[in-house]
């Protein structure tokens, strides 16, 4: 139910290491979410579309997450034109679009398909307990890695949990149907596993502390930058001082 | 009958459910000396897992206590040293396997002793390698077996080098095979421990003298389990071999 379609490729970006990957998708972030010009943001949306294509992910996956993305900026990018004052270069009763509107509009389609482009090949490249090992080396908060690990490894018995639950239901004759029986049996089956999934939370608790667990946390998965690593931080550094310079000339 | 000091002593321990009167396990007196190996049976709820989170301190205590180390444990904080040196296999392997990787859940508890990350790995390793499951280190937790899941989480605990164990219902829905492949390593484990099971014949191989509850009493010198049967035999009149 949660397969990770983009973790697990062959490719030259998903042979880096995991900190170099998250950091440089970091720190491009960054870059991007501040560009303010249009050359700037569409060259941003090529570096990454080449960072993606070197990624060489599932074609169908992607398209389908980028459609996802894209169907909700469609809304904000239909609405920009008509919130923003200016030239207007097209009227429609009080409604009136502006080119600055328009090109607003633009900027933020391609900064928002740049970032997917950049997470889709450089952070949905590792499986979610990499990336939480990989952030607690960077010394993220460990509330957050604690979050992202456990998150990753107890869906699936959740999902797995709602399942049974569904399966158990339909197994004495239930369908999913627009009727106050239908609502009724889905909320008491939420709240099952609402509570199943406390009872579990405490037991797992009780089995940290069992185990000496003080509220500090290590991780012992090896990390090794290679030559490459560096070589492709100096690459990117490159390509964001180039955007920088189109965003400030 | 064994000179070293106890590993723990229960004193006067009571343990009593939240919201009922009546104490379920009351002044039970008991030390465990190392390399002593307790079979602990009786019927279903009548305090067995209990009486295991009483000792590490999961139950709070109405009256009595655990001594360890010549304290007797109070707070959650006393329990700490006690919980790094008594071992809780818990009875479903799944809520102690809390990480993605078979590695670093059997590197926690190591860690958690405050080895360095390198030290903690390589006893994590030796740990698996120990128990027969060397190329488990990168498999996903919740991809695992039921009887797999079961030897990770003794590995976890096994890795903390514990002094005596506490196993709750080990073979609980293992097949024959993983059943035997426990029997083989608990067999060879000097470590003290308590063991509960309902597979008589599992508790009466690794178990040395045997403990019950009954009426919220601990029997400390329970009956063995062990016994000598007559049954008929379809070859009894011919002279065979047993294999």
């Amino acid at each position: 139910m949660f397969a990770q379609p983009f973790a697990h490729g062959h490719s030259l970006l998903h042979r880096l290491d995991p900190r170099v990957r998250l950091a440089t998708a970091a720190g491009c972030s960054v870059c991007l979410a501040l560009v303010q010009t249009r050359t700037a943001a569409l060259y941003g949306l090529i570096v990454g579309a080449f960072l993606l294509l070197l990624s060489r992910p599932p074609w169908r996956t992607a398209l389908r997450r980028l459609l996802a993305v894209n169907v909700f900026l469609l809304f904000l990018c239909l609405l920009t034109p008509f919130s923003l004052s200016g030239d207007t270069v097209w009227q429609w009763g009080p409604l009136a679009a502006s080119r600055q509107g328009l090109a607003l509009a633009l900027v933020l389609w391609a900064k928002s398909n740049a970032l997917v482009f950049f997470f889709l090949a450089l952070a949905a490249t590792m499986p979610v307990s990499t990336a939480g090992y990989a952030l607690q080396r960077l010394h993220c908060p460990d509330k957050i890695v604690f979050l992202l690990v456990f998150a990753g490894r107890y869906v699936h018995d959740i999902a797995e949990e709602w399942r049974t639950l569904l399966a158990a239901a339909r197994l004495r004759g239930f369908r999913a149907r627009t009727s106050l029986h239908s609502y009724r049996t889905l909320a008491s089956l939420l709240g099952i596993l609402l509570l199943r999934g406390l009872d579990r939370a405490q037991r797992v608790h009780e089995a940290m502390l069992l185990r000496g667990f003080r509220q500090r946390f290590f991780c012992v998965t090896p990390f090794q930058a290679h030559a490459r690593d560096a070589i492709f931080m100096a690459i990117m550094g490159a390509a964001m001082a180039v955007l920088c310079w189109l965003e400030l000339r | 009958m064994n000179n070293d000091p106890p590993l723990f002593c229960l004193e006067n321990l009571t343990l009593v459910h939240e919201g009922c009167a009546e104490p379920l396990l009351r002044d039970m007196d008991f030390c465990l000396y190392p390399g002593e190996h307790i079979g602990l049976y009786g019927p279903n709820g009548c305090g067995k897992t209990t009486l295991l989170r009483g000792i590490t301190g999961l139950h709070k205590a109405a009256r009595g206590g655990v001594r360890f180390e010549g304290k007797l444990l109070r707070s959650e904080a006393d329990f700490h040293p006690l919980r790094c040196a008594v071992g809780f296999v818990l009875q479903h392997a799944e809520d102690q396997l809390f990480f993605p990787t078979v590695l670093e859940d059997v590197a926690f508890g190591p860690l958690n002793l405050g080895l360095s990350p390198d030290d903690a790995r390589q006893r994590a390793l030796e740990t698996l390698a120990r128990l027969g499951l060397d190329g488990f280190a990168d498999r996903q937790t919740h991809a695992l077996s039921g009887g797999e899941k079961k030897l990770v989480s003794l590995a976890g605990v096994l890795a903390m080098q514990p002094q005596a164990l506490l196993l709750d219902e080990p073979t609980n829905a293992l097949d024959m095979s993983a059943r035997q492949r426990l029997l083989d390593i608990l067999v060879g484990l000097p470590t003290a421990r308590i063991t509960i099971s309902h597979d008589w014949d599992f508790l009466q191989r690794v178990s040395r003298r045997f403990m019950t509850i009954e009426d919220g009493r601990l029997i400390t010198d329970a009956p063995s389990l062990d016994h000598v049967h007559r049954h008929a035999h379809p070859c009894g009149h011919v002279p065979h071999v047993h294999t």
